[in-house]
């Protein structure tokens, strides 16, 4: 194991914690009616998003899921303009107009969640294209999924990055769910990474719910990005927690699994990393954990206060539509 | 919105289709850096339809990039590229190959500035040609413009001269909207003149291809030349028809339109497109509503068959307007059939 500093297993610690704190109190403001719409959490998968984003530099892109507020955090955005997003509040990220499923922080180099499962790999690809035509040194993280992974535009476009040699990372959240089709019902080839070496790319398989793992290994993938030796595909082995969104409860996901993946739960883990590998004391965790509650409690209360767009705004930005 | 320099230089020259298309991309590549091109057999082969050729020699492999047969994935490509500050060009080869890439297009592209509540832009421009008359057959030969006329977010253009495709081409690239870019296949080699030097024409401006007092004819892409035509045989018949093309579809400048309806109190739509769902429709029911009351005549739509298109050559042709179709349509409008 690689020498951590305190603070940065402190820094992937309050990550993991945020994460997970955001959707729960995101399902507590669904319950509430105060979210609307459809709510996917991350939670269970808040390791990769983490580890692959402390990989990164602020340059860099990323691309989303519908899944995809963990990403949103890892990437150090504004808690007060998130959860403005999801209740719809001219103060979100998108003016309230995108919600959860759409989410995008431009201004920290994450180009958006999607609704389309799938399709935003090209999108990441082109980012990377894009970066690479300007010469900028900026490389483009794709997050996907199983489902994505049998999706037609997931080959076609890991194609591109490797024939291009793009400076793109695509990571595979296998949580081993589309919606409710276990991966074995979807694919004969579960081990997803595999997709990537047909294609002549630099592949491999890791657990995902290990955030120093997950680090280590997108950490590698982003240097050889940087290096200019083309795309790295990542499959990152988790489960969710849940079923596919707030309103399914996931009674297809057998018990045995579920406790399996809760006892090895990515933000326990990154806990007892901070603990033993950073030498941090219960109290200094609590401490973390605290200013978390208090950051998500603001949060919340700056949404519930802030406006929703007025229909002239809104009338005035589709002009020309 | 860019700034248009609506001036046209006087001095003209004549040339083809293609030749003013490739002029545009080459002046608009050399202007900006961010411009580049991908699409299947553009680079070296410089494109089946010619319009990219010469591109490759003097702007690199890195700007005009030949692509594998996989449209959803190089136009998502270029949709991300766009989301970044590009300006990519893709060249989508026939229409028909579009619904590939429905999804980067409708669900990515056309939905970006506003899921990102204004913040994001994608200024991409997507070239292709549609159309039928080369007996290409069913896959190879739709009109589908309708198909992105639906969708709002998106521009819509569908130059049919030399000199609207030169001024639109630098348009769209400049715009920070995606454009979707119709050529037609029929067109290329078709010759024209195009203005010396730098000039550009903003997108919703109808401009009247021929003036006249009788009836209005509205057409657009490969249909404009065929009314050119039926208004050479109506004149000599002592009617004279006006000939306004829009242009663009989207925006469309349908001030112009109506202003040519309400002077000749009639008007006939013609588009190559199958009829149901047609732009034609919706220009109809604009025209209705605002210059009913001015009406001397039921609005005429002449149209596409309601069919895939027939590899025989006489059927084909059978499903497309043809000239003596759209003088029947205005004599009809006059009452004199």
């Amino acid at each position: 194991m690689a020498n951590y500093s305190k603070d940065f297993l402190a820094q992937l610690y309050r990550t993991l914690y945020t994460i997970r704190a955001f959707e729960a109190q995101g399902v507590r403001l669904y319950r509430q009616g105060l979210i609307r719409g459809y709510f996917h959490p991350y939670t269970g998968q808040e390791a990769i998003a983490t580890g692959v984003c402390a990989a990164l530099a602020d340059r860099d892109y990323v691309l989303s899921t519908h899944r995809g507020h963990g990403h949103c955090i890892a990437r150090g955005a504004d808690l007060q303009r998130m959860v403005a997003e999801l209740l719809g509040r001219r103060t979100g990220y998108c003016r309230g107009l995108g919600g959860s499923m759409h989410i995008a922080d431009l201004s920290k180099g994450n180009l958006g969640a999607n609704g389309i499962v799938g399709a935003n790999v090209p999108l990441g690809v082109g980012a990377a294209l894009g970066a690479k035509l300007r010469g900028e040194d900026r490389v483009s993280v794709v997050f996907t999924s199983d489902g994505g992974a049998n999706n037609g535009v997931f080959f076609e476009a890991l194609n591109l990055a490797a024939v291009w040699s793009l400076p793109a990372l695509i990571v595979i959240e296998n949580n081993q769910y589309a919606v409710s089709t276990p991966i074995h019902e979807a694919t004969r080839e579960t081990d997803l990474y595999k997709r990537g070496i047909g294609l002549g790319v630099e592949s491999r398989q890791i657990n995902g719910n290990d955030v120093l793992e997950v680090y280590e290994h997108a950490r590698e993938a982003v240097a050889r990005c940087r290096e200019g030796r083309g795309p790295v595909l990542l499959e990152a082995v988790t489960y969710r927690h849940g079923g596919h969104h707030v309103n399914d409860p996931g009674l297809y996901m057998p018990k045995d699994r579920i406790e399996y993946y809760r006892a090895n739960d990515p933000v326990t883990i990154g806990r007892d990393y901070l603990a033993d590998l950073g030498g941090a004391t219960d109290e200094e965790i609590r401490s973390i954990e605290a200013a978390v509650e208090r950051e998500l409690e603001n949060a919340v209360a700056f949404a519930k206060n802030s406006p929703v767009l007025s229909t002239g705004e809104f009338l005035a930005l589709i002009e020309g539509y | 919105m860019v700034a248009i320099a609506t001036e046209i230089p006087t001095a003209c020259r004549v040339m083809m289709y293609r030749e003013a298309l490739n002029e545009a991309l080459r002046e608009e590549m050399r202007r900006d850096p961010k411009v580049f091109l991908l699409g299947e057999g553009i680079a070296q082969r410089g494109g089946s339809y010619k319009v990219t050729e010469g591109l490759l020699e003097e702007f690199g492999p890195e700007r005009v990039l030949d692509t594998p047969i996989a449209e959803a994935s190089f136009t998502g490509a270029a949709v991300g590229a766009a989301m970044t500050g590009m300006r990519p060009v893709v060249e989508i080869l026939f229409i028909d190959f579009a619904l590939l890439a429905m999804d980067p297009i409708v669900n990515q592209a056309a939905k970006y500035h506003l899921m990102t509540g204004g913040v994001g832009r994608v200024p991409l421009v997507v070239r292709t040609q549609g159309g039928a008359g080369g007996c290409l057959a069913a896959q190879h030969s739709q009109s589908l413009e309708a198909l992105f006329y639906h969708i709002p977010g998106l521009k819509l253009a569908m130059p049919s001269t030399p000199k609207d495709a030169k001024g639109l081409l630098k348009t769209a690239i400049r715009l920070d909207d995606p454009v979707i870019f119709i050529e037609h296949k029929s067109l290329y080699m078709s010759k024209g003149e195009v203005p010396e030097g730098e000039y550009l024409i903003e997108f919703g401006q109808a401009e009247v291809k021929r003036p006249g007092r009788d009836a209005t004819v509205i057409a657009w892409s490969a249909m404009v030349p065929k009314c050119m035509s039926a208004a050479e045989k109506l004149s000599a018949e002592g009617i004279e028809v006006e000939v306004v093309d829009p242009r663009t579809l989207v925006p469309l400048d349908a001030e112009r339109l109506i202003q040519s309806v309400r002077k000749t109190r009639r008007a006939i739509i013609v588009q190559e497109a199958v009829r149901r769902g047609g732009v034609a429709s919706d220009i109809a029911s604009i025209i209705q509503h605002e210059a009913f009351d001015y009406l001397d005549a039921p609005v005429e739509i002449i149209a596409g068959r309601v069919t895939p298109i027939p590899f025989t050559l006489t059927l084909e042709q059978a499903c497309m307007p043809q000239e003596d179709d759209i003088v029947a349509a205005v004599k009809r409008t006059l009452g004199r059939e």
